[in-house]
């Protein structure tokens, strides 16, 4: 069995700008492999050509050249399509545009209905994902009235029943207060640890991408690093000059580094730069 | 003193089953020139005290008095109050209408009546102040731009109203890093010029220690903590339990003292934090 989730063979993509004529490149033959059960983080700034990536590992865009595999089925084969979904769901950052019917149960269910399961089976699906992501008492309740956070979690919920390998989030916290952030964050590891979901991330809050196996910076459409988040991280000033930020205890190592103090360059945690000094 | 905010109390849909009380009793004086920064989880109730500050609502009982106008009073003149309070809304980006960057931040200072001169100045001073090439950018289409210079535009559009107050509601909600970078830069240079009064509402402590002179934070609709960045931050294990933090840096520091290193903790940024420790070290070396 292939343990490869997700595979972009030399991916370019090209597209017709909207003020001019221009083409322009949003990715430029990149190549990348994510492994099943791998949690892979994606940084970059604005316009980098992190969500055209995410777009493409589910088929919602197709590469100018190139090709994309979701478990081996390549996303150009149209019959493929919807199996593809079904394996690679996808999540976006705005829940108030995801959420479709006025109870979360129903909402949770709108994704294995189109999908022909029978009812019992949609039953025990929507029980299983609200209980995955810690919303079951919420089930009769109108996700209009939800907080951010928790109506991002339904969102997560209604992929969930499609019983994907695998799911994609494009900044799911970008519009939440900081509780919501870490309800969902919460969310997601446990998807990953627990259930085994491959997990990639898209996301500008350096604090979610340490908790990733993998990162990957995006600049113009290119892969300008990767490793691990200690690997990824070490690097301060070339994170820095790809408009994005490190976390303070990272940078504040890398300050007293600056001084003569002699301090590992890959520190990631309050409790890592406590022990250290 | 150019805010006065006085037994303030607001209710949603009183006399409902949907009754809620929004704000409990706010006491607030705000003076000319502070950098104020407003903090507190979703649902305490800072979104409704903005919005009572320009009188867009008005609050159920109690006195806001800005720069000596009496928002509650019947006859207020509540179109003075808006020149003088400027409101930049949550993701401000979508209330950019117009066919060129110029005409939308012109729209403001035109409905003031505005002489053309006196616009043209006005647009280019707040083009500059958050950071837009005035030349370059002016007949663009705002559409055709990035998120954060999309959001730069709609400040700026406030910024040429003259607001001696400026009100921020989340205005780095959604962007990266260096789309933070660029409209914080802009609001602090701003600030640092023009001398206005500032109030940013935000749920980034990093970016609230880097700015503010003094915090307020809100929990369920009242006012749980008035003070400078350090006093505030000190209160970490309270932030907690009302939905906040502190800065990670705050919270290093904290750590680091709890482990029976003799340092300084009331440490809000990551230059602090650097100077405490050397110290420290040096102190060290010395013994």
């Amino acid at each position: 069995m292939n343990d490869t989730m997700i595979r972009l063979e030399n991916v370019t993509y090209e597209y017709k700008s909207n003020i001019d004529e221009d083409i322009l490149t949003a990715l430029k033959n990149v190549s990348l492999e994510v492994k099943k059960g791998e949690f892979l983080a994606i940084l970059g700034h604005n316009g980098s050509g992190k969500s055209t990536m995410a777009k493409m590992m589910n088929g919602l865009i197709l590469p100018t050249n190139g090709e994309v595999y979701i478990m081996d089925m390549n996303t150009r084969v149209e019959e493929k399509i919807w199996d593809i979904r079904a394996k690679a769901g996808m999540v976006f950052q705005n829940p108030d545009n995801q959420l479709v019917a006025t109870i979360v149960e129903e909402d949770v269910a709108f994704g294995p209905e189109n999908l022909g399961i029978p009812p019992i089976e949609i039953r025990q699906r929507v029980d299983e994902a609200l209980e995955a992501v810690e919303m079951s008492q919420y089930r009769k309740h109108a996700p209009h009235l939800l907080s951010g956070g928790q109506k991002q979690r339904i969102a997560i919920a209604g992929i969930l029943a499609m019983k994907p390998d695998c799911i994609i989030l494009d900044e799911p916290t970008a519009m939440l207060d900081p509780n919501g952030r870490i309800e969902v964050m919460n969310s997601i590891k446990k998807l990953n640890q627990e259930e085994g979901k491959t997990i990639v991330l898209i996301t500008h809050y350096m604090d979610e991408a340490v908790e990733a196996d993998r990162i990957i910076v995006l600049s113009n459409g290119e892969i300008a690093i990767e490793g691990s988040p200690r690997e990824v991280f070490r690097h301060v000033d070339k994170v820095k000059e790809l408009g994005l930020d490190v976390p303070q205890v990272t940078e504040l190592a890398y300050e007293l580094r600056k001084e003569g103090i002699d301090i590992r360059d890959d520190v990631l945690s309050i409790e890592e730069l406590v022990e250290l000094l | 003193m150019i805010i006065d905010i006085r037994n303030v109390n607001y209710i949603y849909n009183p006399n409902t089953p949907f009754e809620k009380k929004a704000l409990n009793n706010i006491n607030i004086q705000i003076d000319e020139g502070e950098f104020i920064g407003l903090i507190g989880h979703t649902g305490s109730g800072k979104s409704t005290l903005v919005q009572n500050l320009n009188g867009l609502i008005k609050p159920t009982s109690g006195d806001i008095i800005v720069d000596g106008i009496n928002l509650t009073q019947k006859n207020a003149n509540l179109k003075e109050v808006r020149q003088k309070v400027g409101l930049v809304f949550q993701y401000p980006e979508h209330q950019l209408f117009e066919e060129t960057i110029y005409s939308d931040i012109a729209f403001g200072p035109k409905n003031l009546g505005l002489k053309d001169e006196e616009v043209d100045l006005r647009v280019k001073s707040a083009m500059e102040n958050v950071g837009l090439d005035f030349e370059s950018l002016k007949d663009r289409s705002p559409f055709e731009l990035s998120g954060g210079q999309k959001r730069r535009v709609a400040i700026a559009g406030v910024i040429a109203m003259k607001p001696k107050v400026l009100i921020l509601d989340e205005p780095t909600a959604g962007l990266d890093p260096a789309g933070r970078d660029e409209i914080l830069g802009g609001i602090k240079r701003l600030y640092e010029k023009e001398k206005i009064t500032i109030v940013l509402v935000s749920h980034s402590m990093e970016d609230i220690a880097k700015l503010v002179n003094r915090i307020l934070v809100m929990d369920e609709g009242e006012l749980v903590m008035d003070d400078i960045p350090k006093e505030v931050f000190k209160r970490a294990s309270e932030l907690k339990k009302i939905g906040l933090g502190v800065p990670q840096i705050t919270d290093f520091m904290k750590q680091l003292k709890s482990k029976g290193f003799d340092v300084n903790d009331d440490v809000v940024t990551v230059e602090e934090a650097k100077e405490e420790i050397m110290k420290y070290l040096r102190r060290k070396e010395d013994v």
